[in-house]
């Protein structure tokens, strides 16, 4: 589903991610781990088309299409989503009408027709129960004045909602109390299927007792050094990252 | 006269004629009109050297000849055009004025509740002229402003509307003020009075119909009395050439509410003068507006809040959205005088800027006498968030889709004051319209 090929980002003239590959099929869940400063979200953001991030190298193949050459509103049509780590305010928007619009865009980006608000209210309900979310949420304006859980929680939503074929969660489980995290981990593991795909983004192994992956790997210094299975997200609980970072420069 | 100023000659020569016509108007009338024609002649447009007018230069208006529509029907207009130019459904009462000039024809004059009256101001002067003589022009100031004073001196007609006590009118009062002659020179009159504790509803609709230059004066007195409750709209939707000045007076008697919000999208000069003044304790006051300008439009609003009484609040919020090479004045006028303790006055003006070529000149202006007062003001400028419009991309909206939630947001503040259904539909349309088809492009900095 996503080939990732030698990937180097910048982002202002700095070199972040230098040489990447990553390979995901449809019906994987793949976990990203690492240290601070490793490049996890300037991936997260590379793979969802930040303008701030500039390819400097490499290939991303999508569903065998160039996904480096379309803007990050096609790769959202396209069934790329990305749960930001820290979601974005918007004042004056509110939940309800900012979900409408983008349930349309995409729709029809896939030649869907429009669903008018009573469909939306409709489908909205439905996903908010998943997330354990009040229907007042759907009222407030975007992210505006939610508590730290209540956004991740919100992305969770938004996650539900557009269905996507790729989910990309940018440390989604940072920063969230236990219920908060299950309520997080219901939503990906509601999401998962056969067709679709979901990298996790993540500094902790605790999301990955209720998210089970498919492949662990390690990113360091803009590489991913390695790649195993998910007994590797035990074993960086256990010792941390400094013997990958030793294995690393004994390799250098 | 020998120091009379360039351009005001030829609205002395229209008075003149206007003088030898008007025989049947009452005499304080006649003396009033004279007084404000000659402080109008004396004081000229004012310049950009007057700190009123600094950054509004009045030069295109005073050099460009208008001339005031004749008396008589006003054009054929269809009926269909004119009901399509109301905002409310045809339940509300309705008065119209062509370039100034009443148009009976079109207007619709539901009896009113309680013995409220709404008619032309001629008629008042008939039916009820010691009301009109008690308030036209003793709330506006006209010896202070000039566009005041050439209203004044040439007031003959308008609109007027008078709530009794305990009266409430549950249907809006619309007034839909039609801009159609090239070259006219239009001064609707606005006078309403609410008697003790009545409850009303007054929309002010200014449409333009031409794209040529018009000049539109247009002076609004509202007198709300003790208890009363009014609540006023403005749209202003004049043509891009349409020089439009506008002066809104409320005056605010013991324990009364005043709301007034404005909407404007229109005219290549538009100049609000807007005075809230508190005569009796207790008053409240909710002040809003917001402007959508582009290209090279002007819009300047000039807001005075004078808390003259104890125990009184305001509350001021004022949007803009400016793109192209528009520009925007704002000066917010607060003044709390040695008595109004226990004054609660707010302020805030934000600017959301689209472009690089616009510019903002914001004011405020704190004039605070009394020591046990609560005064806050706030503005800022900004453009649209990258990181907003970054989120708002990777859920499925263009960028142009993206920015244009984004301004709407940035305006919902003021939008969600108006609670007025037909109204907001109305305001909703129009920032769909005037947003919607705007061009977009983000230089990610």
């Amino acid at each position: 589903m996503l080939s990732v090929r030698d990937l180097s980002v910048a982002v202002d003239d700095k070199t972040i991610l230098r040489q990447l590959n990553l390979e995901v099929r449809a019906g994987e869940v793949h976990a990203v781990m690492g240290p601070n400063g490793s490049g996890k979200s300037t991936l997260a953001q590379a793979l969802a088309g930040h303008p701030a991030y500039t390819v400097t190298g490499g290939q991303v193949t999508y569903l065998g299409r160039d996904l480096l050459a379309m803007s990050p509103e096609d790769r959202a049509r396209a069934g790329v989503f990305l749960a930001f780590q820290y979601p974005i305010e918007i004042p004056g928007v509110s939940n309800a009408a900012f979900l409408k619009a983008a349930i349309n865009e995409q729709r029809a980006a896939r030649g869907l027709e429009e669903l008018d608000a009573m469909d939306v209210l409709e489908l909205l309900q439905q996903k908010l129960e998943l997330v354990e979310m009040d229907k007042s949420f759907l009222n407030r304006p975007v992210n505006e004045g939610f508590s730290g859980g209540e956004k991740k929680r919100n992305e969770i939503l938004q996650m539900a909602v557009l269905d996507p074929t790729l989910a990309i969660l940018d440390e989604t489980d940072s920063g969230l109390d236990i219920d908060a995290l299950k309520i997080v981990a219901g939503g990906v593991n509601g999401l998962r299927r056969s067709d679709n795909a979901i990298i996790l983004v993540t500094h902790y192994q605790r999301i990955l007792q209720y998210v089970e992956p498919d492949r662990v790997h390690v990113l360091f210094d803009g590489r991913i050094v390695k790649s195993a299975g998910k007994e590797l997200a035990l074993e960086l609980e256990r010792r941390g990252y400094d013997w990958i970072k030793d294995e690393v420069a004994s390799l250098a | 006269m020998s120091t009379m100023i360039a351009g005001t000659d030829r609205y002395l020569a229209e008075f003149e004629s206007l003088e030898r016509g008007a025989h049947e108007s009452p005499a304080w009338l006649a003396a009033l009109r004279r007084e404000a024609m000659a402080r109008f002649a004396e004081r000229g447009f004012p310049t950009t050297r007057d700190e009123d007018w600094r950054y509004t230069n009045l030069g295109p208006l005073a050099a460009t000849p208008f001339h005031a529509a004749g008396p008589g029907a006003p054009g054929d207009l269809s009926a269909e055009l004119v009901d399509r130019s109301a905002v409310g459904p045809s339940a509300w009462p309705r008065l119209v004025f062509v370039d100034g000039r009443f148009a009976p024809e079109h207007s619709s004059r539901q009896r009113l509740p309680g013995g409220a009256r709404l008619s032309s101001l001629a008629e008042a002067m008939t039916t009820d002229g010691e009301l009109v003589e008690r308030h036209l022009a003793r709330h506006a100031r006209w010896d202070a402003d000039v566009f005041a004073a050439l209203s004044t001196a040439f007031v003959q007609d308008g609109a007027f509307l008078h709530v009794p006590v305990e009266t409430v009118i549950d249907a809006p009062i619309e007034i839909v003020l039609l801009t159609t002659a090239p070259g006219v020179l239009a001064q609707p009159r606005i006078l309403v009075v609410a008697e003790p504790h009545s409850r009303f509803t007054v929309l002010e609709r200014h449409l333009g119909l031409t794209d040529e230059a018009c000049f539109v004066n247009t002076v609004t007195e509202l007198a709300v009395g003790p208890g009363a409750s009014l609540d006023h709209y403005v749209l202003q939707e004049q043509g891009a050439s349409t020089f439009h000045m506008a002066t809104v007076h409320a005056a605010l008697e013991r324990d009364s509410t005043f709301s007034t919000c404005e909407a404007a999208f229109g005219a290549g000069l538009a100049r609000t003068t807007l005075t809230v003044r508190f005569e009796g304790q207790g008053g409240r006051a909710s002040i809003a507006g917001l402007y959508v300008a582009d290209r090279r439009q002007h819009v300047d609003h000039h807001v005075t809040v004078d808390h003259a009484v104890p125990r009184c609040s305001s509350q001021q919020l004022f949007k803009g959205v400016l793109d192209g090479s528009a520009r925007a004045v704002f000066n917010g006028r607060v003044i709390v005088r040695p008595d109004a303790q226990k004054t609660d006055a707010n302020q805030t003006n934000k600017h959301l800027l689209l472009s690089d070529g616009v510019e903002v000149d914001s004011k405020p202006q704190l004039e605070i006498f009394a020591d046990d007062v609560k005064c806050t003001h706030g503005a800022a400028e900004g453009q649209l968030a990258p990181e907003a419009i970054f989120y708002l991309r990777s859920r499925g909206l263009d960028e142009a889709r993206a920015r244009r939630l984004l301004t709407l947001g940035f305006v919902r503040e003021v939008v969600e004051r108006v609670t007025v259904e037909p109204i907001r539909r109305h305001l909703d349309r129009m920032l769909e319209t005037r947003l919607g088809t705007r061009p977009a492009t983000t230089e990610w900095p």
